[in-house]
């Protein structure tokens, strides 16, 4: 067992970070107010980059998000590997074009010639009263896009194992960073390494239901473990991780295994991530559950600023308890 | 701030080698469309007939390790930076001996060992991309040089904005190029822009503006020289603004219902390239021989080309997995 220390996301991320930049000369950051004279970034995550490493590999941008994930797709054609940071997730859509028309789609698109080894990393989530411009979860929009990775970490160890993978992959990823995440301490080990994309963790095994998750909404199903248990029901929980590509093979065994799913994010549920899942454990498993893929997400509406109101935007441990009690019959 | 007054003046052999890149851009258009009209080639075609000096003479001035992010109607850009036609033609006939395997078509072929970094469908895009081909330039410790090639009407988009903002403060060796043809798709000029030079917009953000005649080789080359110079030399960006005409519309099949004939006529009239040639000749750069064997070379090159791309197998649908990521995605 390698030794374990106490961090939170931020420190993670940070960490994270320190070692891609010093292993790869080809690492870059680039951003909003990420250099050290700027704070190292909105959350602090790059604190220290600029010092260590130099004006020249973490540059501070204008607010141009388009320039930024622009020359991030150029350095990184040209054998880069840049991390460049979107401050809100809502301000990707701000770069849409450069992200989901250029950099998911020019390995494709130019017959394997080129690539774009881009990391994109962006922050979102409820619960800060931010309201429905800075906290959305858009990470079912770039799932649609053939070409980009999506990466939703929900703790500490997943936060610096899959930025690393996610900075050394050959391939542009969006790493989602939350609010509801990110500051919540958890134990990393000291030479946590990169952890694969794509591949789903089993948090706690179970044989009764199966539940989905990923990012803020993992706290919340972890937190609905206790009820479960109280009423006898064994649940199993997994964490996805990675939205796209996702780990069919872990969610079709465990769906198989007990027949009863409920797939809970904080996206709207309306065509998010979750629909695409239940739909595929349908086709696959048809006949074989014991109840309908339930899926608990956003509500259809923005983001909402009054707290009464964000506070029922999100989906509560009392709701997932309730949800699988309901497919338990 | 630079000015073109100092600016070198091309030799003979340079304008030469400019006029050889002109006619196999011409000629090659000419075979495009013909191809096109008669069916055998089933494409979106956006023609720079009329356009050939401005990236001829860039060109000129270009390393094969320069690179260049371009825009749909980028063909002469393309074939100007000594792109090879066989995979050009295999590209926008679909096939997979293709520069892109048949994957990006007329609209947005790569092929890196040109230069040809990125073409791009979206009116706009070149700009931002062009300044991360500038940065790693830069980052390199290379002389490299980036072109952002696109029209007048992309510089009513904000990426235009953001990109020469961007390029300024990182001092990025990048060259903004503006072919201004007059219209952006069907909106003449002075319809969408609210200057009466777009080079003016360089001042907003702090580098050399430049409008130049981009029908003149001569004058092109005066202000490429100097913009790509600057850029070598570390001291920035510049934007260079080129007139010129599109002959044949936005899209090939336009009626050009949106100009009038007179003034379509009238540039027509002016083509610049059997001027150029006229100019070569009455000047003593070139004999008429020699123009003539030129151009009967280029036209074998590109029945050549035709040949190939035409006969070229179309790609098979596991190329649907292929390219989306490094791995293959599972059948």
């Amino acid at each position: 067992m390698s030794e374990m220390v106490k961090m939170n996301g931020l420190q993670a991320i940070n960490a994270a970070m320190f070692e891609a930049m010093e292993a790869d000369p080809k690492v870059l950051v680039l951003g909003e107010d990420i250099a050290d004279r700027e704070g190292g970034g909105v959350t602090g995550t790059m604190r220290g980059l600029s010092t260590k490493f130099g004006d020249h590999r973490v540059c501070t941008t204008p607010i141009s998000e388009q320039a930024i994930i622009g020359a991030a797709i150029g350095v990184a054609i040209n054998g880069y590997k840049p991390v460049a940071e979107i401050m809100l997730m809502n301000f990707t859509t701000v770069a849409m074009d450069m992200i989901f028309n250029h950099a998911a789609k020019l390995r494709f698109m130019s017959g394997g010639q080129t690539s774009v080894p881009l990391t994109i990393r962006t922050l979102t989530g409820a619960g800060w009263q931010t309201a429905g411009q800075h906290a959305d979860h858009l990470e079912g929009w770039f799932a649609h896009a053939a070409g980009i990775k999506v990466v939703c970490p929900s703790n500490p160890a997943d936060y610096k194992g899959l930025l690393l993978s996610c900075i050394q992959d050959p391939d542009p990823c969006l790493f989602v960073e939350t609010g509801g995440t990110l500051f919540v301490p958890g134990e990393v080990a000291v030479d946590q390494g990169p952890i694969p994309l794509g591949k789903a963790r089993i948090v706690q095994e179970g044989t009764d239901v199966t539940i989905i998750s990923y990012s803020t909404m993992m706290l919340r199903c972890q937190a609905a473990l206790a009820g479960l248990a109280e009423a006898g029901i064994s649940a199993e929980l997994i964490d996805l991780r990675t939205i796209s590509p996702w780990d069919k093979q872990a969610v079709l065994d465990s769906a198989a295994k007990t027949g009863r799913v409920v797939i809970v994010h904080e996206a709207v549920r309306n065509f998010g991530p979750g629909a695409e899942i239940a739909a595929t454990i349908n086709e696959e498993l048809y006949g074989q559950l014991k109840g309908p893929v339930r899926r608990l997400g956003g509500p259809y509406s923005p983001v909402p600023f009054s707290k009464p109101l964000e506070d029922a935007f999100l989906v509560t441990p009392e709701q997932i308890v309730e949800a699988v009690k309901g497919l338990m019959g | 701030m630079a000015d073109l007054k100092n600016a070198p003046v091309p030799d003979a052999e340079t304008l030469v080698d400019i006029y050889r890149r002109m006619i196999r851009i011409e000629r090659n258009d000419d075979a495009i469309r013909k191809t096109v009209r008669l069916g055998r080639l089933t494409m979106p075609y956006y023609s720079a007939r009329g356009q050939e000096v401005i990236p001829s003479t860039i060109s000129a001035l270009l390393n094969k390790e320069d690179q260049i992010c371009t825009i749909y109607r980028g063909i002469h850009d393309m074939v100007a930076k000594d792109m090879p036609l066989r995979p050009l033609w295999a590209e926008i006939a679909g096939r997979i001996d293709g520069t892109c395997k048949g994957k990006g078509g007329p609209m947005h072929l790569t092929h890196p060992e040109s230069g040809v970094m990125v073409t791009t469908g979206v009116v706009g895009s070149s700009m931002p991309i062009a300044n991360g081909l500038a940065w790693a330039a830069k980052l390199d410790g290379s002389k490299r040089v980036a072109i952002a090639y696109f029209g007048d009407g992309a510089s009513n988009i904000g990426a235009f904005h953001e990109s020469l903002n961007l390029a300024s403060l990182w001092k990025l060796p990048v060259i903004f190029v503006c072919q201004n043809n007059g219209f952006a798709e069907h909106t003449r000029y002075e319809n969408a822009t609210s200057v009466d030079f777009i080079s003016k917009r360089a001042a907003g953000y702090a580098m050399p503006g430049f409008t130049v005649d981009g029908n003149d080789p001569v004058a092109m080359y005066a202000a490429a020289h100097t913009a790509i110079a600057r850029a070598r030399d570390g001291e920035g960006p510049t934007l260079l603004e080129c007139k010129t005409f599109r002959f044949f519309g936005h899209v090939l099949g336009d009626d050009d219902f949106y100009m009038t004939k007179e003034e379509k006529a009238a540039a027509m009239a002016d083509d610049p390239l059997p001027k150029f040639r006229a100019k070569l000749i009455a000047d003593g750069h070139a004999t008429e021989d020699r123009l003539a064997k030129m151009q009967a070379d280029i036209e074998a090159e590109i029945a050549d080309a035709q040949e190939f791309g035409l006969n070229s197998p179309f790609p098979s649908a596991d190329e649907l997995r292929r390219d989306i990521f490094a791995e293959e995605i599972p059948a």
